[in-house]
């Protein structure tokens, strides 16, 4: 069989963390009862008139140049003419001709190494509303909230070549848009949705083959799945002497397979135009100098400084700014803390582990920052064990409980106190004359089920060490 | 001279429009689609060499409105139009799923 190259080129849509749509003051919440967050613009009335929403065009800005964009100084909306349900004004308001930002690159990092891809533009529209299908009476049902949300559009050049490059951009687009605060971006929420442009060709041809669009790609998951599978079916057409037909198809994950969407009469002919609604935006230089010098620190270089400043390890400093949130944490704590290491190694045990344990996103994780320090800060200063400390941390993770007051209440602090130590081993020589006679005959072993016995009596709240040399003190008195 | 509208010029614009026009109807649509383009064709008679090409009138520029939840809940007031509604939403004939 022949060898072939698949070539990817991505657009994906990017739900902006504004607070309000982008051509009205309504909310953009996610979740809302349906229909409660419309008003004559986003839905659509005649005569209602758009104004353009100032925090779209920041965040666009912020978005185009982390990615090494240029800048249209100069953009414009445009109308795109389709009918549609989920589109009440039978048109979209986007960018076709003057798009905000174009010809930019980010890069990703595969097993193969570094690399490069394109962005070919990336352009500010509205989002459309949300259709959903009603068994019963067999017609639609439509919910305007969505209708109207800013997005971005963010059109790759044709530079990914396999499904590991694919998720490796997608993953970088996504914790880029993180770190900027200006998406969230959500795939099962829908605030980051990737449609998928593939086409194969003869390896070493040179000659593109025809390409094919999926959409309805709703995990990362999902487009690894369905590029395998389009990959498939494109170069088994080939294989067959059939050409490929350029279409949008549409993903089902469940049955692992596509279909053609839009039938051949149907063609896309959007007649885009001007919005005469929208006057022109000009962006001046001091505007974009503004966004230069208030860009937020991103993930590369928080790592390179996690490891010259912090002195991480390169393994500690990648998985800690994996979540722009967890490391923002992790800053603050560390900086409360004064021990950055140990703050370090708890963000990579405890907060890590109680994460996957209760199966939460890294973005939902809400304690104070103060209270882990001062758990930190506490376990140096010997006032609780170690092993107490997991403890109290799961109480801060849970319900941000202060560890100072648990402690106390709880009766977790080492125990200072000499005589009740003194007690406590009496007591414990006194109900194992076996294991002590043993003890006394020079057998080492029995000597870690005396500070076992100890360290259970005392639930923890002495020091293993403070232990360990009362039962010393108590061996070499009875062996004079 | 202006385009002269086919009936392959019909069919597409039909399409694009979602409308089903047919026998006399569709005669006299096309019949005065014809007359505007032969209206606007004057225009050509313009000489626009030089001329820069406008999109906006008025000549403003950054018109903004600042990031505010300004708009509350008016789902009533906004399905009262709708033709038929159910359960607070839009009620349309069925689309493709």
């Amino acid at each position: 069989m022949k060898q072939y190259e698949t070539v990817i080129g991505l657009e994906v849509h990017i739900e902006l963390a504004t607070k309000t749509k982008i051509f009205c003051g309504c909310s953009t919440e996610f979740g809302g009862e349906p229909n409660t967050h419309t008003c004559p613009v986003c839905a659509g009335m005649p005569g209602a008139l758009p104004v353009l929403n100032r925090q779209v065009v920041e965040f666009a800005l912020k978005a185009g140049i982390a990615a090494n964009c240029q800048i249209n100084q100069l953009c414009r909306f445009d109308r795109k003419n389709y009918f549609y349900p989920d589109n009440p004004q039978n048109y979209q308001i986007s960018q076709l001709y003057l798009p905000v930002c174009h010809d930019g690159w980010i890069e990703i990092e595969t097993s193969a190494g570094k690399k490069k891809i394109r962005i070919h533009e990336m352009h500010m529209e509205e989002d459309a509303g949300k259709l959903i299908h009603d068994e019963w009476e067999d017609c639609s049902l439509v919910d305007y909230n969505r209708s109207g949300v800013p997005l971005i559009e963010i059109v790759s050049e044709p530079d990914m070549r396999s499904a590991e490059e694919v998720i490796s951009y997608l993953d970088k687009l996504r914790c880029m848009m993180q770190y900027l605060g200006v998406s969230d971006c959500k795939l099962q929420e829908g605030s980051m949705r990737a449609d998928v442009n593939l086409s194969v060709c003869e390896a070493g041809s040179g000659v593109w083959g025809t390409r094919t669009e999926m959409k309805n790609l709703n995990s990362f998951k999902a487009i690894t799945r369905a590029i395998e599978a389009e990959r498939e079916r494109q170069i088994e057409l080939l294989e067959m002497g059939k050409p490929v037909i350029q279409e949008t198809r549409r993903w089902d994950d469940n049955k692992e397979s596509s279909r053609a969407m839009r039938s051949k009469e149907d063609a896309r002919d959007y007649r885009y135009f001007p919005d005469p609604d929208l006057p022109p935006v000009h962006i001046s230089d001091e505007w974009i100098q503004r966004i230069r010098n208030t860009q937020p620190e991103l993930r590369e270089e928080k790592q390179q400084r996690y490891q010259d400043e912090l002195g991480l390890s390169d393994y500690d400093a990648r998985v800690l700014t994996e979540s722009a949130h967890l490391a923002a944490l992790f800053e603050k704590t560390a900086e409360l803390s004064q021990n950055p290491k140990k703050t370090a190694a708890w963000f990579m045990g405890e907060v890590l582990r109680l994460i996957k344990e209760y199966g939460t996103e890294p973005e939902k994780v809400c304690f104070s920052p103060k209270h882990l320090a001062r758990l930190i800060c506490m376990v140096e200063e010997k006032k609780v064990s170690p092993a107490n400390a997991k403890k109290v941390f799961e109480h801060i993770f849970d319900e941000d409980t202060d560890p100072e007051a648990f402690v106390r209440e709880h009766g977790l602090g080492i125990v200072q106190d000499a005589d009740l130590l003194q007690r406590v081993l009496q007591k414990v020589l006194a109900e194992n004359p076996g294991p002590l006679s043993e003890l006394l005959g020079g057998k080492e072993k029995v000597f870690g089920f005396f500070v076992g016995q100890m360290m259970r009596e005392l639930k923890g709240t002495a020091s293993p060490e403070a232990v360990r040399e009362a039962l010393m003190e108590e061996i070499k008195k009875n062996r004079r | 001279m202006a385009k002269i509208i086919d009936d392959e010029t019909m069919e597409n614009v039909c399409l694009l429009a979602k409308l089903s026009l047919e026998g006399e109807e569709r005669e006299a649509a096309r019949a005065e689609m014809q007359k505007m383009l032969t209206y606007v064709e004057k225009l050509d008679q313009l000489d626009t060499e030089g001329t820069e090409p406008l999109s906006h009138i008025f000549g403003s520029e950054n018109v903004f409105r600042e990031d505010e939840i300004v708009n509350g809940n008016q789902k009533d007031a906004m399905l009262f139009h709708a033709p038929r509604t159910k359960d607070g939403q839009y009620h349309v004939p069925k689309t493709i799923g």
